[in-house]
């Protein structure tokens, strides 16, 4: 780990949980700036977890996080956001009666009103049908829509670091397609992702490195070739994937 | 029973609408920054009415400075009442606020008793003690001031709301609380200002009040329970619906008093609060429920 001090996202032991539930137990994850690295496991592993415990919306019980070298342990997510980590939450979480304007607005909430105008054209360049439903509410949009809105709301506030909690949920191909075609454009322009995935086979494709996730300890990592082609994988996470549901 | 007399009871229903309105909006306010109900609001009323005594009659202000030192002190009053009975209860545990602001109600009366004393206390009208006619109906001033004001109120909240950052940021705490911290919306301030805002609203209308009928210590629970019920009649959840329960629940007082006996109006509140939730929890304005996605 000497690389420790210049990673974008470097997770240390990290355990964390619900109330008397462990979820978490020693989390060790490390991302280089520009990197897209994904996470995968079973449902019920524990990834939602571990991105809720690196923004702060679930206190960690021990270890450290740190951004691009900066402790953020225990840091809310009300201040980790202005400290250019935002996430794209499991199941969306949008402000459903209010528009796909004002949900921008909203996403731009930490920064100045100049700086909006021209973040938002950047969201609607990146997904051109969001413009398209500028004045429609939330949650009226289609599941696509919804996800595009979702994934720029994050983007509005200007992250280094974006964290994206299964963005293909229950989507049709096409539009998985064309948001992982912006995650791309996004990690063109530098940007460094995590993405939890449970779509393993998609995830890998895209990302350049990877991690397994087993009931709330990492299992595996490698590059993201080396995972595709890993026997337990295959078995595990790219056979069986279709037959998990949702 | 003649039109004009009916205009009369009307004209009287809009305006104690009006009032029951300001406190429910102070409910709905709270009610979204927290999901409690804050039973303090009608202490708020009061502390209005007697801030504003106070700074007219003790420190010699003139009526409209003594009138913005009254709203801005209570909404203060609010703000600490926010910062110290109810944000260390950290984990947002409903009962125990609904509790804590029962308490709080007890000790804002008790201190405005010690402070002011038991005695009832009144204001100048604001401009002028006469009335004006309509259609041969009789209306204070005094009334069509707190029509004003109201409207006033109701129209700030409705730009605060819709037109900007802060109104946004409340919005998206009441939705979704957790998306908001994540877009960096810090809910814990957002209800400090909530509590100030509710305050300041229950301020005016106690302000607005006091010169037709003066106003004393012990106001406060009674319009508290209106204010609520008015609420719980728009359902709770949306500022505009508490503004049309305030103004239903006058305008069913004033109707009872014409067509029952006035010995029955301040059980209105109690029976309208009781059959919206039994019969209709979510407020007779229906489609307020929160959506979320
Ligand atoms: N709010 C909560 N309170 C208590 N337990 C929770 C809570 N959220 C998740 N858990 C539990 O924590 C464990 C991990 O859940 P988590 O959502 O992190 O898994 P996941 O890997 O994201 O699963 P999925 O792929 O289904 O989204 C599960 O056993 C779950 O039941
Ligand atoms: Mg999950």
């Amino acid at each position: 780990m000497n690389s420790k001090s210049s990673a974008a996202l470097d997770i240390s032991g990290l355990s964390a949980g619900y109330d008397r539930v462990d979820v978490l137990r020693g989390i060790d994850l490390t991302i280089a700036p520009g990197e897209m690295v994904t996470l995968i496991g079973a449902n019920g592993a524990g990834k939602s977890t571990l991105l809720k415990a690196v923004v702060g919306l679930v206190p960690p019980a021990a270890g450290t996080v740190s951004l691009f070298g900066k402790d953020i342990t225990r840091m809310s997510p009300e201040r980790s956001v202005r400290e250019g980590l935002a996430l794209v939450p499991e199941g969306r979480m949008l402000f459903g009666p209010m528009t796909v304007e004002e949900n921008l607005r909203l996403g731009a909430h930490t920064r100045d009103a100049e700086e909006f105008a021209a973040e938002r054209d950047r969201a609607f360049e990146l997904f051109p049908v969001l413009s398209e439903r500028r004045t429609q509410s939330a949650a009226t949009l289609s599941g696509g829509e919804q996800q595009m809105l979702a994934v720029a709301r994050a983007l509005m506030a200007r992250p280094r670091m974006l964290l994206l909690d299964e963005p293909s949920l229950g989507l049709a191909p096409r539009i998985i397609a064309e948001i992982f075609a912006a995650l791309e454009t996004l990690r063109t322009g530098g940007l460094t992702i995590l993405l939890v995935e449970q779509d393993a086979r998609l995830a890998l494709r895209h990302a350049d490195r990877g991690y397994v996730m087993r009931t709330g300890s990492i299992a595996l990592h490698g590059a993201a070739e080396e995972l595709l082609a890993n026997d337990d994988i295959r078995l595990i996470y790219l056979g069986a994937w279709r037959g998990e549901g949702e | 029973m003649g039109a004009v007399e009916l205009l009369q009871f009307a004209l009287a229903g809009l305006k104690n609408g009006a009032i029951y309105a300001l406190v429910a909006l102070g409910f709905t306010l709270v009610y979204a920054a927290t999901g409690a109900i804050n039973f303090a609001q009608g202490e708020f009323y009061m502390l209005g009415g007697m801030l504003s005594v106070w700074a007219y009659a003790g420190l010699g202000l003139p009526l409209p400075l003594a009138g913005l030192v009254g709203v801005a002190m209570t909404a203060l009053v609010g703000g600490v009442f926010e910062l110290l009975a109810v944000r260390p209860r950290k984990d947002g545990d409903l009962l125990a606020i609904i509790i804590i602001t029962v308490g709080g109600s007890m000790v804002l009366s008790s201190a405005a008793r010690h402070l002011f004393g038991p005695l009832e206390k009144a204001l100048p009208a604001f401009t002028s003690t006469g009335t004006v006619s309509i259609f041969g109906a009789v209306l204070e001033i005094q009334s069509l001031w707190i029509l004003g004001l109201t409207t006033l109120a109701v129209v700030a909240l409705w730009y605060l709301y819709n037109r900007t950052s802060l109104g946004r940021a409340m919005r998206a705490c009441a939705v979704n609380r957790d998306a908001a911290r994540l877009v960096g919306i810090d809910p814990r301030r957002i209800v400090t200002v909530s509590f100030m805002l509710a305050a300041a609203l229950g301020a005016l209308a106690g302000l607005a009040v006091t010169p037709l009928t003066q106003t004393a210590f012990d106001v406060g629970p009674s319009v508290g329970i209106k204010g609520f019920a008015a609420a719980i009649l728009g359902g709770l959840g949306n500022p505009i619906a508490a503004v049309a329960g305030g103004i239903v629940l006058g305008m069913l007082e004033s109707m009872s008093i014409a067509f029952i006996s006035s010995t029955y109006k301040d059980a209105i509140a109690l029976v309208v609060l009781l059959g919206v939730l039994f019969w209709r929890p979510q407020g007779i304005f229906g489609a307020s429920r929160r959506e979320k996605v």
